[in-house]
């Protein structure tokens, strides 16, 4: 496995740190004028989701970790595993475990498409996109000329997120959300 | 990104400052008599330091060939001034390989300027002079390495031991990556790491008195019992601005200092670098007594801007250059 000397750190790269993989989020280089180099790192570990402060001398190298981002579409669940489909035209199948998808199964609709980041050819984690579109299966009955007022009310979707929404949605209509927040962003004008 | 990459990361403000600042410098120096001269920047030499990394230049021309950029104009303006020359000055770009981030880029804007007759003392009054009349700031007050690292780490760099230096370290890093690690590699750590943050914030230092060991190509002598060297460094707002000494004449001993440089670069595994023959002869023929100093200016422009990062002051750092 190829690795990464510390000249070659930057945020993004995947490397391999206590034998997880890691992906580097800040690289600071501290050196005085005519002494020995630094570089404090910042590290996201892939497994545990913490985040790391390590410190590094100029020269030292981390292996590579075999990580990738592909995206794939959702096919379904079986219970134990979910399936997801390489978008590439391969057909190539990939199954999740419950730790690799995490709370992205709550955002998880068949046939839309994800990021499924693979650690040595294994699901590790699953990223929705940033939006996605979810029908609102159950709220509250709708509060027509309320539109105006700033109130809102809990609503199911039918992935079984509850987000908050306005009181003028209704059952059946189509919700823009914002994954990072699970915030309600819009209706989306249905088809 | 790929978008914008074409345009300079510094605001057209950062532009027209660092043309105001050139021009305070030559003002500066023509103002003192002191003659602005150029050199090379592509040497076929480089210097011995064992932190610091050439930029390697492949040049061939007349039957001459290999070359180094220069990561200070430092050994040419001293074969200048054993020539005769007199107080010198010069602004110029020099490189160091693998320094990049938020005070580094790996070229950079230096200003470097000797001073015959000069001492440390009166060098360090005059970057003061250069330094306050430029940003407005208090003088600077001196500090030595020593009371530095008694005040902000609480130890003696003179007195700790070898084992004490290890354990403070090993807040940073693990005992298999400390094993390797010289004394002072464990000082820099700390003084990098827990000092300089905090120097200069209220009032300019100057960084004074440093060990021996650190001496560079600054003279050494003894001070209450501790052989000290005479260099010095400039803080403002814990962003070190430059590195000066009271210059180091004897060619013997500056030999010494290359070939024990040269042997902790073969230790730590980096490119033996051939002895520079000309400078040594230069120093040989006599160096007068001087004083001189490497000034940065992209930092000082940093200061100047207020800014914490290079990028804001550099028309084109290294990756979009």
């Amino acid at each position: 496995m190829a690795s990464y000397s510390t000249n070659e750190f930057r945020s993004g790269l995947k490397v391999l740190l206590d034998g997880d993989p890691c992906i580097i989020l800040e690289n600071e280089f501290v050196k005085p004028g005519k002494g020995q180099a630094f570089n404090r790192v910042k590290l996201r570990n892939l497994n545990s989701n913490r985040v790391w402060e390590r410190t590094f001398k100029s020269g030292e190298s981390l292996e590579a970790a075999d990580v990738i981002d592909l995206d794939m579409e959702y096919l379904y669940t079986d219970g134990e595993f979910w399936h997801f489909m390489l978008t590439d035209g391969s057909f190539e199948q990939h199954a999740a475990d419950a730790k690799a998808v995490g709370d992205t199964t709550k955002w998880l609709k068949e046939q839309d498409v994800y990021t499924v980041t693979l650690y040595n050819g294994a699901p590790l984690s699953v990223t929705p996109p940033n939006f996605v579109e979810l029908e609102v299966v159950d709220t509250d009955p709708g509060m027509k000329g309320d539109t105006a007022q700033g109130g809102s009310k809990p609503a199911t979707l039918t992935t079984g997120a509850v987000v908050n929404v306005p009181l003028f949605i209704t059952i059946g209509e189509v919700l823009k959300v914002d994954t990072r927040t699970g915030d309600y962003v819009s209706r989306v004008k249905s088809s | 990104m790929t978008g914008t990459v074409w345009r300079p990361s510094a605001a057209q403000a950062a532009l027209e400052s660092r043309a105001r600042q050139l021009a305070y410098v030559r003002g500066f120096f023509a103002d003192r008599s002191v003659l602005e001269v150029e050199t090379p920047i592509l040497g076929r030499h480089s210097v011995t330091d064992l932190n610091l990394d050439s930029v390697q230049a492949d040049v061939s021309a007349q039957g001459v060939s290999g070359g180094w950029l220069q990561t200070s104009p430092e050994y040419h303006m001293k074969r200048l001034l054993a020539a005769g020359s007199g107080p010198i000055f010069q602004v110029s770009r020099v490189f160091r390989d693998g320094e990049r981030g938020r005070r580094h880029n790996p070229e950079f804007s230096m200003l470097e300027w000797y001073r015959p007759g000069f001492d440390d003392q009166s060098l360090m009054s005059e970057v003061g002079d250069l330094v306050c009349g430029w940003l407005g700031c208090e003088r600077p007050r001196q500090l030595t390495y020593r009371e530095a690292l008694l005040a902000y780490a609480h130890l003696d760099p003179f007195d700790v031991s070898d084992h004490q230096l290890r354990r403070r370290c090993e807040e940073w890093l693990d005992p298999i990556q400390l094993a390797d690690m010289s004394r002072d590699a464990c000082l820099d750590m700390i003084m990098s790491f827990v000092v300089e943050p905090d120097l200069g914030r209220d009032f300019p230092v100057f960084l004074t008195a440093y060990p021996a060991s650190q001496a560079a190509l600054a003279r050494t002598s003894e001070c209450e019992g501790i052989r000290v060297a005479h260099r010095f460094e400039l803080y403002v707002d814990g962003l070190e601005l430059c590195n000066g000494y009271w210059e180091l004449t004897d060619p013997e001993e500056q030999r010494r200092r290359f070939e024990a440089d040269n042997v902790l670069r073969k230790r730590a595994g980096k490119p033996v670098m051939a002895i520079d023959e000309p400078f040594l002869a230069a120093i040989g023929s006599g160096l007068p007594d001087c004083a001189g100093v490497a000034l940065g200016l992209d930092r000082l422009l940093m200061v100047k801007m207020g800014t914490q990062d290079i990028a804001d002051v550099l028309g084109f750092p290294f990756e979009r250059a």
